[in-house]
């Protein structure tokens, strides 16, 4: 008979063992799936998860894990610290969403001014637009008791309308022959959010998402607010005695994350995306979610995670384009690397025990 | 702007066919959260319904075993789910979340062979005289057996939750996991139930799009359907015929607004499309909390 | 060992394209790279496509390979995958959706050597072509048969978005319905969105219920079909694909998204060394636009006339758009015996007069 027994303290050695353990079932079991459609497994295997990193045109997918990991790990390590706490955004969507928004707006009301300080503007209102978006979960749940996941999820889809609408009205390119979408912000050299070195992917999103896990790791390790987050999590009621107030735990927690969505979003809009589109949002705010939990609500570890989902995503396009890989496969594979983390985890926190069941 | 094009008569008609779907998946999630369990896969478990009862139907040339099909595909997607959150411990928003993203890739994988086929055809029920009733008539009693389906359902798990034994132990289950352990109730066995459960409705409503409403295979057919189920659950505030009502919202905003574009009235369509998420959202701020069950989201695990 | 070669050519390109020469591997098949915004199982827009790209393979056999990527949002992750596609050593690539326009000319930008053709768009480059299809003129066919067959005397159009493509498509039908039915009306619903069956279904039910029995969608699927045939007594047509499973009713005629000619011709220009930047807007007469088998549902006489538009399309004699044509205000747009100029078609932002109702902003 099989038993769980949960560890007084999380294992140390499973903490760093289950991941490879996880990413290595992914491989046996994502390898019979190609075996299945008739590809050669090894080839598949190797070209998914090395071949971003180690193949002949390595030096152009390297930035792009930058390009795709940054919104991951910015909006994750915001999530990491209200799910540590038991406060639960699951809305990061929509709080990018609104902050790519808000952002792009200011930048486009400014159009086609040249300062650099157009880009500062965007920056802060991108933050306020996912903090406020933020704000209303978090504001309902401490006036009203509101259960904040489910408004925030709503809050998506309202997000989404707004986006649309915004794309095919007010933001619409005036010059995109009615066409939806707005101006290309990229081409905008005062709102742009362009390399920082040419050819290395390394925009602003991706600094601020290296700041805010430097940020996250010093907050939980030595600073107040971390250890409030960590004891609210662990034993509410010590936490209340401790000196936390709870709703303006939830405040923190909630804006932190918007913000940091929001500013992801932004970075997005001004960057890499460019432009406001009907279809703007690629579904970053959820992934996130995975992302966090796969890292362990760690700063370090979402780090990881976040390049982790990264490298399957280019690896995964790789995949298609030289091996005739539909994309289902690749969204199968996610699927399968997801939930082999999430049941080898299981590992760290709980021993496995063999019990002989008493003959009575 | 002619509104008086708008037929009152089929606009109600029509808006219990295009509830149909999310009712169907919206009632399984709303088992699955009274037993304490939050699904976010509804997407993932919806899909590949679809594609598993279509695939069933045009193989045996028979709708009904198609949906039977559906329920199967759904219920068997969702005890993964089941499998890693009750016996893995895994957390439930993540699992829910990589559940449609599986559930998006394996529809497609499987429904490779069957793009632009046709499904056999499902023919509407005309109710024996009840079907002739002016007004009443057309609205209720003309429409194919799953619209029926569904409300027998929901009417089914009203009954069960509240006038049977088994329903209430899955809600001592949902509302205090400890508790209902400390009382030698089985929860993780009653959660799996409900998770297979929760999958085979998502199933029926995913078949409902492919065997009925559209009635093909293509990939990425449900739309965000499943997400739509999982507000009116909310909306309904976890009780059966409420939503059934949330259900006809959701979906007679968009049949309501489209029949106001075809009148030719300027609709905000966007602006309209939000609207039910915004009453949802309201509705949660009048219940206040405490109505939600009261273990929703948490990990089990029993002590010993 | 391929691989190797591969290996080793790939490192030279690579090279070659940091100094920016020409990285052409002249004994290797002519690589040819497709990027779709859909999944190609949408039985609509990107199956067309691929269906093209097949009929590619198929016409040149070994001397072209061909590479695709299905689903890719419009974004920075279509920039990753084109520079991906040129930097494996694709000579043409196309790139399917009006939203990858900007990241096809970025893109391209970094590689002058390899041929890019971008659907439906209207910015070009020396290593950028522009392709569109007239659909409209497809759109004259539908409304003239859509204006004999109706006894409602309303026609249903399902649009996507508003956007020229799908106006000219309603000014086009609505003008050849009421050449024959002075009494037509138009009945329009936009349903924001190019594919969601569901939706569709609902809209073409809407459009039934408020007395239309003719509907005409500018959405890839064949929900509105369904919906029809259920109803009964309804006319559609089949939109981006041929939908001919629904014929011979409620589907009784197609707007067929021809791919196929297009992609062969740029191709082998790309072999043969000839291929230039241009910007075409390609329609029946080139075969970008297909009529499908007008059925025994329609009229024989009506499916004579039908086919002498389509016919007169084709020889230059008739103009879907040919003055005299007010706008919806009752402004003059085109004098007697005018046509339309390209340039205010790509742009059309106004209805006809006579259709009701005002376009979405």
């Amino acid at each position: 008979m099989i038993r769980l027994e949960k560890r007084p303290q999380p294992s140390r050695g499973w903490s760093y063992a289950a991941p490879v353990l996880a990413v290595l079932l992914t491989m046996l079991l994502g390898g019979a799936l190609f075996a299945a459609l008739g590809q050669n497994p090894v080839v598949v295997i190797r070209t998914i998860f090395l071949d971003p990193l180690f193949s002949e045109f390595a030096w152009f997918y390297r930035p792009q894990l930058l390009i795709k990991g940054a919104p991951l790990v910015l909006i994750a390590v915001g999530l990491s610290f209200g799910f540590r706490a038991g406060i639960w955004n699951i809305g990061a969507e929509g709080q990018y969403i609104i902050g790519a928004l808000v952002g792009a707006a200011v930048g486009l009301a400014l159009y086609p001014l040249e300062s650099r300080w157009v880009f500062v503007a965007m920056v802060v209102a991108g933050a306020f637009g996912g903090w406020a978006w933020a704000m209303i979960p978090g504001l309902l749940r401490v006036k009203f008791g509101t259960n904040e996941i489910l408004v925030s999820l709503m809050l998506v889809y309202v997000a989404e309308s707004l986006l649309a609408a915004m794309a095919l009205g007010p933001l619409k390119n005036p010059e995109g022959m009615g066409f939806p979408g707005s101006r290309n912000l990229s081409q905008y050299p005062g709102a742009a959010n362009l390399d920082l070195i040419a050819g290395t992917g390394l925009h602003w999103g991706v600094v601020a998402a290296l700041i805010a896990v430097i940020c996250a790791y010093v907050a939980l390790a030595r600073h107040i607010f971390g250890f409030q987050v960590r004891l609210a999590g662990q034993a509410p009621r010590a936490a209340r005695f401790a000196g936390v107030r709870p709703a303006r735990l939830v405040l923190v927690c909630m804006g932190l994350s918007g913000a940091l969505a929001g500013l992801a979003g932004l970075f997005e809009v001004a960057g890499p995306a460019g432009q406001v589109t009907i279809d703007f949002n690629v579904g970053y705010g959820f992934t996130a979610i995975i992302v966090a939990f796969l890292g362990r609500l760690h700063p370090i570890g979402i780090l990881a995670a976040g390049g982790l989902m990264a490298l399957t995503y280019i690896g995964g396009g790789i995949a298609q384009s030289n091996l005739g890989l539909p994309a289902a496969a690749i969204s199968l594979l996610q699927g399968m690397l997801l939930f082999c983390l999430l049941a080898v985890d299981m590992l760290t926190h709980y021993r496995v025990r063999l019990t002989m069941r008493k003959v009575a | 702007m002619d509104l008086s094009a708008i037929n009152p008569i089929l606009l109600l008609a029509s808006l219990m066919v295009a509830a149909t779907p999310i009712l169907l998946a919206a009632i399984g999630e709303l088992v699955v959260e009274r037993a304490g369990v939050l699904n976010l896969g509804v997407e993932g478990m919806m899909i590949t319904g679809a594609v598993s009862g279509f695939i069933v139907a045009v193989a045996t040339g028979n709708p009904w075993i198609g949906f039977l099909g559906a329920a199967a595909g759904g219920a068997a997607l969702s005890l993964v789910f089941g499998v890693l959150t009750q016996y893995l411990l895994s957390n439930q928003v993540a699992t829910g979340l990589a559940l449609t993203l599986f559930g998006l890739g394996l529809s497609a994988l499987m429904g490779q062979g069957y793009l632009g086929i046709r499904a056999p055809a499902f023919p509407d029920v005309h109710v024996p005289l009840l079907a002739d009733i002016p007004v009443i008539g057309p609205i209720v009693f003309q429409h194919d057996p799953m619209v029926y389906g569904g409300l027998l359902i929901v009417a089914g798990v009203y009954g069960f939750l509240h006038h049977s034994r088994a329903g209430l132990i899955l809600r001592a289950v949902g509302e205090n996991h400890d508790a209902a352990h400390a009382l030698g109730y089985h929860v993780r066995r009653t959660r799996m139930l409900a998770i297979a459960f929760g999958g085979a409705c998502a199933g029926l409503g995913g078949a409902y799009l492919s065997l009925v409403r559209v009635p093909q295979w293509t990939e990425g057919m449900t739309a965000g359907a499943g997400w739509i189920a999982l507000a009116i659950v909310v909306f309904a505030g976890w009780k059966p015929w409420r939503l059934v009502l949330g259900a006809y919202l959701f979906g007679g905003v968009t049949v309501l607004q489209l029949n106001l574009q075809a009148a030719g009235a300027a609709v905000p369509v966007e602006y309209l499309s939000m609207s039910p998420y915004l009453a949802t959202i309201l509705v949660l701020v009048i219940m206040a909390s405490g109505r939600s069950p009261g273990s929703l989201g948490r990990t089990f695990h029993a002590a010993r | 060992m391929i691989r190797r070669t591969l290996l080793a050519s790939g490192v030279a390109a690579a090279a070659l394209m940091a100094a920016g020469l020409p990285a052409l591997a002249q004994d290797e098949p002519t690589k040819v790279g497709f990027v779709y915004v859909g999944p190609v199982g949408d039985g609509g827009w990107t199956f067309e496509h691929n269906q093209a790209r097949l009929a590619v393979e198929e016409e040149f056999g070994d001397a072209v390979e061909t590479v695709f990527v299905e689903s890719v949002p419009e974004g920075p992750d279509a920039v990753r995958v084109l520079t991906d596609m040129a930097l494996q050593g694709a000579d043409l690539i196309f790139t399917t959706s009006f939203g990858y326009m900007d990241q096809t000319i970025e893109v391209a930008s970094k590689f002058p050597d390899v041929k890019f053709e971008h659907a439906t768009g209207f910015k070009t480059a020396p290593n950028v072509a522009a392709y569109n299809a007239r659909f409209y003129e497809g759109r004259a066919v539908q409304g003239h048969i859509a204006g004999h067959v109706t006894e409602s005397n309303i026609i249903g159009y399902i649009g996507s978005f508003p956007i020229p493509e799908v106006i000219q498509g309603i000014n086009s039908a609505y003008l050849a319905a009421k050449a024959v039915n002075p009494d037509v009306e138009f009945k329009i619903v936009w349903a924001y969105t190019w594919f969601d069956p569901a939706k569709e279904a609902e809209s073409a039910n809407v459009l039934i219920e408020q007395g239309a029995d003719v509907i005409l969608q500018h959405t890839d699927s064949t929900a509105p079909q369904a919906a029809a045939q259920a109803a009964g007594n309804v006319y559609t047509f089949g939109q981006a694909s041929d939908m001919a499973e629904y014929a011979p009713m409620p589907r009784v005629s197609s707007i067929i998204d021809n791919w196929a000619p297009y992609y062969i011709e740029r191709t082998r220009a790309v072999i043969d060394g000839t291929w230039e930047t241009q910007s075409v807007w390609q329609g029946i007469a080139d075969g970008m636009v297909g009529i499908g088998e007008i059925t025994d549902a329609v009229p024989a006489e009506v499916k004579v006339t039908a086919e002498a538009i389509r016919d007169g399309i084709v020889a230059g004699t008739m103009h879907p758009f040919t003055g005299p044509i007010n706008k919806q205000d009752g402004s003059v747009w085109l004098a007697e015996g005018e046509t339309a100029d390209d340039e205010t078609l790509l742009g059309m932002n106004f209805y006809v007069e006579g259709i009701e109702g005002d376009i979405p902003q």
